[in-house]
């Protein structure tokens, strides 16, 4: 066996030998360049792997009524997010997921490859189910191995009144727009962060929303937490609560004496502007955005022509009709002219060469000799188109301007509109065009191109009746705001802003305002037995007369918007109501309704302080007149008188289009069909 | 008549080679402590590993007292008994994670051929290099040379198990290269490989196959599988830093982010809770077990014992290379566990049976 005993050539094992060396040095240069040279990198990786940071979120401060009762609260609810960084194939186990929480995995997969093509961060989680029931959550607890990707996340949901009540002003939250992101006033938030869109829960977002806290956890590979790292957690600070002025007791009377109308209320402390109650109708549930609104309802909600997300009471702006007439008469005698001014109503006018209706003679009767007080109660037209004539625009634009119409009320609500008042400078601004003498006669009665919202009624006739003294409105006393949120306060607008009344004139008008709700006067059937209440009607016309007959039977849509503006008591009230209820034909409708809020209103007063007696109208003896005697001229006029229920004013056409028409108007037989509906008094007062 | 004796052992490279073992052993318990590993029921994992260090050292002393040129003389014999093995795979194996690599003996002992066919190659190959005289002249010779290592590979490969059928082709470079193969035959070998390589990255590889080959170049494109791994594996050498985690202080280990930190991955969880520092004694160690190898074949008493020697530094080296290199990310995952270190009783008893006819080439070197 030749060739055995030769042994292997030294120098190819030495060859072998360096080759040696050169793979261990290979693999040292790997070594250190993951561990001496990337070893930073690597830590902050591992780290990551480690180390999970589960957000936890503050709850939103709470809601209180002025009493301390609670509004809106929170409940716990849980989330199911999917992590995009567990390295899991998420298309493949969408079907399993969808299975178990049940959705569709078309809809995960869908989110999934909107994420990836938004390209956001595979850190950021997608949350593909908001509050899941316990069985769900079971499911992801119990599949911790098999879907790692699978996380809940406990969140502190909005617990709003139930059935709307009260949802306008809240409002609703909801998770914050790119758009809103943008905006100085949330550029201080996150992509993902819930906050308020609407409402209370806008204006006062910041001081509502807490700030979120973490929680640091160990996690292995499938995500289940192993431990805690010594410096867990951040805490979350809860949001601060906010006590509003509202008052649950005269709100839940204004929800009820609302329900089944469309239209708004708003109650007002005239003393200082604090809001009691604000109702919008239709309403909506803010519950269904607490968790995600679908697409359906959503366009449900924002193409229902009643506008259910609309809060009328200061997004509303309408004629306000009759109520107007108010404005009119401080106007008038502010200038020296409505104290002494008596005109005779033959049931129209010739102004301007134009003839105008008064509303009475659509009830086949006239006014007769009408003064000021006469011409508030009874609300002669042809006594505010002679005052109207007197006055002139720009006069009437002054008075009503300074009792806040046609400018933001500054509410500390998101929102609000101006409405119009208009004049000279505004028809030129507006239209371009001068204006026209004549188109004051109808501004006279709070037609026209005269727009206010309830708030601004609420604030100008409570302002009148506290003898000039108007406040701004506001839902949040700015006092109880923590010191950094002050700033949260509208300060363009004055707190406060006073305005000379005529004192004799003063008594006259809220004397008037009181025969309003009593026999004589166009709202009898409002009237609260033993309570000092008093108000004006309105009703103001939505189109032309001439299109709503057009439009035949079903021109409901374009029935008049009925209004009330009360107070009560009469002078230096303590409560203002406005309300106004669209398509509601008739003044005095609304009226009632104010009253429920009124009585509400005086029926916890009298129980808190003890005093049966509070806001009597025996308080102030022979202050509510006796109203003179309808003239009628027909005897159908004379029933009518008899049961003392009026038709509120029809303004004529002309009113809103300038036209000469005179329409002869049948008798309508709605009146006849609506019964009076019987507020009973508010308890026999004793010793009376 | 004891023509040899035990002063002759390599106690020194037992040594080396035992300290590696304690090393794995302490690895296997800090990686599998508290982790889905320990879960199995009864005997931990490293003291199963224990048991294997000392069957396998016993088996090692047993293997020295035989006459490694008897083994030589019947080296086709055992090549004839390992084909024939790796052919009973592929009649009756037991499909696993769909490849067929084992054959279950009643007792639910499990066998693994390729394995000790790596064995039965060295001997094969010692034993048709030292036959021949010094130089493979003609290309027959090159060619035979290739069949020898051939065959079983392609059963190997067949199964499949691309790692293991990878671990012959060193035996075969390592054999060519010493056993003296003209320059000329080597141009053409490269040129032939060439030639296939595309031909077999097409037609003969599965797709999970290739993707394991081309994804450690890009480990973030495959953040799923073998790419995640490998992300895995470099993220937790990384964490290490020079000093490492400590002994059961390595998030990426203990938090399971790293797979098998017990078996392919051992040395990324070492690294990790050892450091660079840990990581380079490690591998120096490996390297004087390396040289001491090659010691002893240059001892050997003739031409076929230091084609055994050599054959097991091919082996070795080429295992080391493919392991570390997986797990500081320049391999790819190929399944092919770090010799001495990884948990698994197959892969250490060929070590030890294969040190044990090394032993048995050095007791002799001073025979004849």
């Amino acid at each position: 066996m030749s060739g055995r005993d030769e042994k292997i050539p030294a120098i190819k094992l030495t060859v072998v030998q360096y080759t040696i060396l050169g793979v261990f040095l290979v693999l040292s240069y790997g070594l250190w360049s993951l561990q001496v040279r990337k070893s930073d990198e690597y830590f902050t990786r591992a780290e990551q792997n480690r180390i999970r940071r589960v957000p936890v979120l503050a709850p939103r401060g709470k809601l209180l009524d002025r009493d301390g009762q609670l509004i809106v609260d929170n409940y716990p609810s849980f989330s199911a997010l999917l992590l995009r960084d567990q390295g899991r194939d998420l298309n493949a186990d969408a079907q399993k997921i969808a299975d178990g929480l049940h959705i569709s995995a078309d809809e995960i997969r869908e989110k999934v490859r909107r994420y990836a093509l938004a390209r956001k961060p595979s850190f950021e989680p997608i949350i593909i189910k908001d509050d899941i029931t316990p069985d769900e959550s079971a499911f992801i607890e119990a599949h911790r191995d098999q879907l790692p990707e699978l996380e809940t996340l406990m969140v502190h949901r909005r617990l709003y009144p139930k059935n709307g009540f009260l949802a306008h002003l809240i409002g609703y939250v909801g998770e914050v727009s790119e758009e809103m992101l943008n905006s100085p006033k949330f550029e201080v938030y996150q992509r993902g962060d819930i906050v308020g869109q609407s409402g209370v829960e806008l204006q006062y977002n910041d001081v509502l929303m807490g700030r979120d806290g973490s929680r640091r956890v160990i996690v292995d590979s499938h995500g289940r937490e192993v431990g805690r790292p010594s410096d867990a957690n951040v805490p979350a600070v809860p949001g601060q609560k906010l006590k509003l002025t509202i008052d649950l007791d005269v709100q839940k009377a204004a929800e009820q004496a609302l329900e089944g109308k469309n239209g708004a209320i708003v109650a007002m402390d005239p003393r200082n502007g604090e809001i009691l109650a604000m109702v919008s109708r239709p309403t909506f549930d803010p519950n269904d955005f607490a968790v995600r609104i679908s697409a359906k309802e959503w366009n449900d909600l924002v193409s229902d022509p009643a506008h259910p997300l609309l809060n009328k009471a200061i997004q509303a702006q309408l004629a306000p009709g009759s109520v107007f007439k108010i404005i009119m008469s401080v106007a008038g005698t502010n200038e020296g002219i409505a104290q002494n001014l008596h005109v005779n109503c033959p049931g129209g006018g010739t102004f301007y060469g134009r003839y105008f209706k008064c509303w009475v003679v659509a009830e086949h009767r006239v006014h007769g000799p009408v003064d000021l007080a006469k011409g508030i109660y009874q609300s002669c037209d042809v006594f505010f188109y002679t005052l109207a004539e007197r006055l002139g625009i720009e006069k009437i634009a002054k008075w009503a301007t300074a009792f806040g119409l046609g400018k933001k009320t500054g509410i500390d609500l998101p929102n609000e509109v101006s409405g119009v008042m208009p004049s000279e400078e505004w028809k030129m601004r507006t239209f371009r065009q001068k204006w026209y003498a004549g188109e004051v006669i109808s501004v006279g009665i709070g037609q026209g191109a005269v727009a206010t919202t309830p708030i601004q009624l609420a604030r100008a006739i409570g302002g009148i009746a506290m003898g000039g003294t108007l406040y701004r409105p506001h839902v949040v006393n700015p006092d109880q705001l923590p010191d950094q949120f002050k700033g949260l306060v509208n300060t363009s607008m004055p707190d406060v802003s006073r305005v000379q009344l005529d004192p004799q004139a003063w008594i006259t008008i809220t004397d008037a305002m009181a025969g309003v709700v009593n026999p004589g006067g166009t709202a009898p059937s409002a009237h609260l037995q033993g309570v000092d209440f008093a108000g004006k009607t309105g009703s103001a016309q939505v189109v032309s007369n001439a299109l709503r007959k057009s439009k035949g039977a079903g021109g409901k849509q374009f029935n008049d918007n009925g209004w009330f503006a009360g107070v009560a008591p009469r002078r230096n009230p303590e409560i203002v109501v406005c309300v106004l209820i669209e398509q509601g034909e008739h003044g005095y409708l609304a009226a009632r309704v104010a009253s429920q809020v009124i009585k509400a209103y005086v029926e916890k007063q009298r129980r808190l302080r003890n005093n049966p007696t509070l806001f009597s109208d025996k308080a102030d003896p022979g202050s509510v007149p006796i109203a003179g005697m309808w003239t009628t001229t027909t005897a159908g006029g004379a029933d009518k008188q008899q049961n003392a229920e009026f038709q509120e004013p029809q303004p004529a056409d002309e009113h809103l289009h300038g036209g000469t028409l005179m329409m002869k108007l049948a008798p309508t037989s709605l009146a006849k069909k609506i019964q009076p509906v019987a507020v009973p008094g508010i308890g026999v007062v004793k010793g009376d | 008549m004891r023509n040899f004796s035990f002063r002759d052992f390599d106690w020194v490279l037992l040594s080396f080679v035992l300290l590696i073992c304690s090393l794995g052993v302490l690895e296997i318990y800090s990686s599998t402590f508290g982790t889905k590993f320990a879960a199995t029921s009864g005997t931990p994992l490293y003291i199963k590993q224990v048991y294997w260090i000392i069957g396998g050292v016993v088996l090692m002393f047993i293997v020295s007292l035989l006459n490694y040129q008897l083994l030589l003389e019947n080296a086709h014999w055992f090549y004839v008994a390992a084909v024939l093995s790796l052919l009973a795979v592929a009649v009756f194996g037991k499909k696993y994670l769909g490849a067929r690599r084992w054959i279950q003996f009643p007792g639910g002992f499990h066998f693994q051929p390729s394995e000790w066919v790596k064995l039965v190659l060295i001997l094969a190959m010692a034993k048709y290099f030292s036959d021949e005289n010094e130089r493979l002249t003609s290309v027959l010779d090159v060619m035979k040379a290739g069949m020898i290592v051939g065959v079983p590979m392609l059963l190997v490969l067949k199964q499949p198990d691309m790692g293991t059928a990878l671990t012959y082709v060193p035996l075969a470079v390592m054999a060519l290269f010493l056993g003296g193969i003209q320059l000329r035959h080597t141009l053409i070998l490269v040129v032939i490989a060439g030639v296939l390589a595309p031909a077999i990255w097409h037609y003969g590889l599965k797709p999970y196959q290739k993707d394991r080959l081309t994804t450690f170049l890009h480990p973030e494109a495959d953040s799923q599988k073998s790419g995640y791994q490998l992300e895995q594996s470099k993220i937790a050498v990384g964490h290490g830093g020079i000093w490492g985690r400590g002994i059961r202080g390595g998030s990426q280990t203990q938090g399971a982010f790293l797979p098998e930190p017990h078996t392919d991955f051992i040395f990324a969880a070492w690294s990790e809770e050892h450091g660079f520092v840990g990581a380079v004694a490690l591998l120096l160690l490996y390297f004087l077990v390396l040289m001491r190898l090659v010691h002893n074949a240059q001892t050997a008493p003739d031409r076929a014992g230091g084609f055994v020697v050599m054959g097991v530094v091919a082996v070795l080296l080429f295992h080391i290379l493919v392991n570390a290199g997986m797990v500081v990310g320049y391999m790819p995952v190929t399944g092919i566990p770090l010799p001495l270190m990884s948990y698994g009783g197959s892969s250490l008893l060929f070590m030890f049976l294969a040190l044990g006819i090394i032993m048995n080439v050095r007791m002799r070197r001073f025979v004849n």
